[in-house]
């Protein structure tokens, strides 16, 4: 027994370079698999691109603000969601239902390292994903970004926070598909149905009240309204239903969303398919 | 045998889904250094009494200890000491075997050089073709790779020759073989019967939920006691006879053809196959 107590003494790798690793393996596998990249990634700035093209005219949803600039701040929000929530709950039902799951929970890696691996490949897709929307927005449409530190913050935090909740529920969601193939047809549906609920496509305040208040249950709603913060003039306000930014409301919205989604996770992650008992 | 040298001890082991007695009363010792094959048809409990040993399933009743810890107990420290090669997989996809071997490496504390075992599972020269488009075999010796990368004491192989050509079969028993010279424990579950003789030290047939034997190959279902059979062309065409004396048999055989050769002589006892196939037939 004196190798097993020489083995047994042998410390295991610390978190951080195993989810270094987790990283790195997260990224490689994202940016190998055309699919990802181009639905996860790139398709919200083709959307910019042809609504763009459609309705960059002179519409303007207030005095002064053209519907490019309303879409952008809204095609923001819609990319955080991609990024995250459509991106998790894509891809972990297939990591599932290869096995990859169950051969990583049958190795000494810590379970937080896999997450931890999710989160980081998440923030790196947002992060470019929201340079290409916004510079794109500039060049091609003569959108104009905020300026003024207090405003910048305010899109950290909403970002952050929308992408906390959004995280947390695709994991939770990654559960509902039955297996890899059908997780794409259970979860772009609900992806799409709320950005055209949310105020994505269409202005906000003039969509029907019962539709409205579907949507303020969701987060996607609340993300939508606190980019229209960062990116439209204070004057736009007037064009909100509650005729303020809500910002505090914005807040505490995600924020609760973000403890409900991981209550969600701890109480429904399997690291095994359901056809594998 | 005595506690500290079984890799693997269980006592009573039961395990229900609903109503179906999956594992019913299951006893196994596995000596450290041993390769064990674990037998038996697809339904009979063998799955879920070898994913009970990984860790992976929950027991309802019984003793279970894997390197002298509780499964159900088990650590990541434990989980390092064992190496598990679960059935056909197709995870990975989109990464090389250098790559998904050194990513898995960053979990263990002693991982195998990523380089050797390329080397040792024969992938060396396929180290840099994307997962998806290496061949069943191939792709079989990554999830092989996987298994003995973290350097494990246990190996698990959950039928890992299916889809190998022969070739590729005699060079994984090769390494199979190898590492248990490296004193490597090694639990087999196989339906190929040729590759538990040729490697398992012992084997145990389990049916119906339960251990109906353990044994070497050779003396599994009293084979090596068993009547043998003689057969040869004789005069008036093909003779059989079953004999507990093959070797007078054969002297009377010899001298009724005068000392001249024998036509067609064979001399054959129960295959591994026929007494597991008696034995899975008696357990139904």
């Amino acid at each position: 027994m004196t190798t097993t107590a020489t083995r047994r003494t042998a410390a295991l790798p610390s978190l951080a370079s195993v989810s270094k690793a987790r990283v790195r393996a997260e990224l490689l596998s994202f940016f190998r698999e055309k699919e990802a990249v181009v639905f996860v990634l790139l398709f919200p700035v083709i959307l910019l691109v042809v609504f763009g093209a459609v309705f960059g005219g002179n519409d303007e949803v207030a005095p002064g603000v053209p519907f490019i600039q309303y879409f952008v701040a809204g095609m923001i929000a819609a990319g955080l969601l991609s990024a995250s929530f459509q991106n998790l709950a894509i891809q972990i039902p297939i990591e599932r239902d290869t096995g990859y799951l169950k051969r990583l929970s049958g190795t000494p890696m810590p379970k937080a390292a896999y997450f931890i691996g999710k989160v980081v490949l998440v923030g790196f897709v947002a992060v470019v994903q929201t340079a290409l929307l916004m510079a794109i927005g500039v060049l091609l449409y003569d959108v104009v970004l905020p300026s003024g530190l207090e405003t910048w913050l305010n899109f950290a935090w909403i970002a952050l926070l929308g992408i906390t909740s959004c995280t947390l529920l695709g994991i939770a969601f990654s559960s509902i598909p039955k297996n890899g193939k059908s997780a794409p047809a259970i979860v772009s549906p609900v992806a799409i149905l709320l950005q055209f609920i949310s105020g994505v496509f269409f202005v906000f305040s003039q969509l029907p009240t019962w539709m409205q208040t579907i949507a303020a249950v969701f987060p996607l709603k609340w993300m939508t309204q606190g980019m229209r913060s960062v990116f439209l003039p204070d004057a736009a306000q007037a064009a909100e239903p509650a005729g303020s930014w809500e910002l505090g409301r914005i807040a505490v919205v995600l924020a609760v969303w973000c403890v409900v989604g991981l209550v969600l996770c701890l109480m429904t992650f399997r690291w095994r398919s359901r056809s594998d008992g | 045998m005595t506690r500290s040298d079984s890799a693997v001890r269980v006592r009573g082991l039961t395990k229900r889904y609903g109503d179906h007695h999956a594992v019913g009363g299951v006893d196994l010792d596995i000596a450290a250094g041993e390769i064990f094959s674990l037998l038996g048809p697809n339904g009979a409990g063998k799955t879920t009494c070898v994913e009970i040993l990984e860790g992976y399933r929950p027991r309802d009743g019984g003793e279970v200890e894997v390197l002298g810890i509780d499964p159900a107990k088990a650590d990541a420290h434990w989980k390092a000491r064992i190496g598990i090669v679960l059935q056909s997989t197709k995870d990975f996809s989109e990464l090389t075997p250098t790559e998904a071997l050194s990513t898995c490496a960053a979990y263990y504390p002693r991982p195998r050089p990523v380089e050797e075992v390329l080397d040792l599972v024969g992938l060396t020269a396929k180290r840099k073709t994307r997962a998806d488009q290496l061949s069943g075999g191939q792709r079989r010796r990554l999830d092989v790779a996987l298994g003995i990368l973290g350097n494990p004491e246990l190996l698990f192989l959950d039928e890992p020759t299916t889809g190998f050509d022969p070739e590729a079969r005699r060079q994984f028993w090769g390494l199979i073989e190898s590492l248990s010279d490296l004193g490597t424990t090694i639990l087999l579950t196989t339906h190929y019967l040729d590759e538990a003789e040729r490697l398992a030290d012992r084997v145990g047939v389990i049916a119906d939920g339960g251990i109906v034997a353990v044994d070497t190959p050779a003396m599994l279902g009293g084979r090596g006691t068993a009547a043998a059979t003689v057969s040869w062309r004789g005069p008036n065409g093909p003779e059989h006879i079953s004999t507990d004396a093959p070797t007078k048999v054969v002297r009377d055989i010899a001298d009724s053809f005068g000392g001249a050769e024998i036509p067609e002589l064979v001399v054959s006892r129960p295959t591994l196959e026929d007494v597991y196939l008696q034995m899975i037939g008696a357990a139904k």
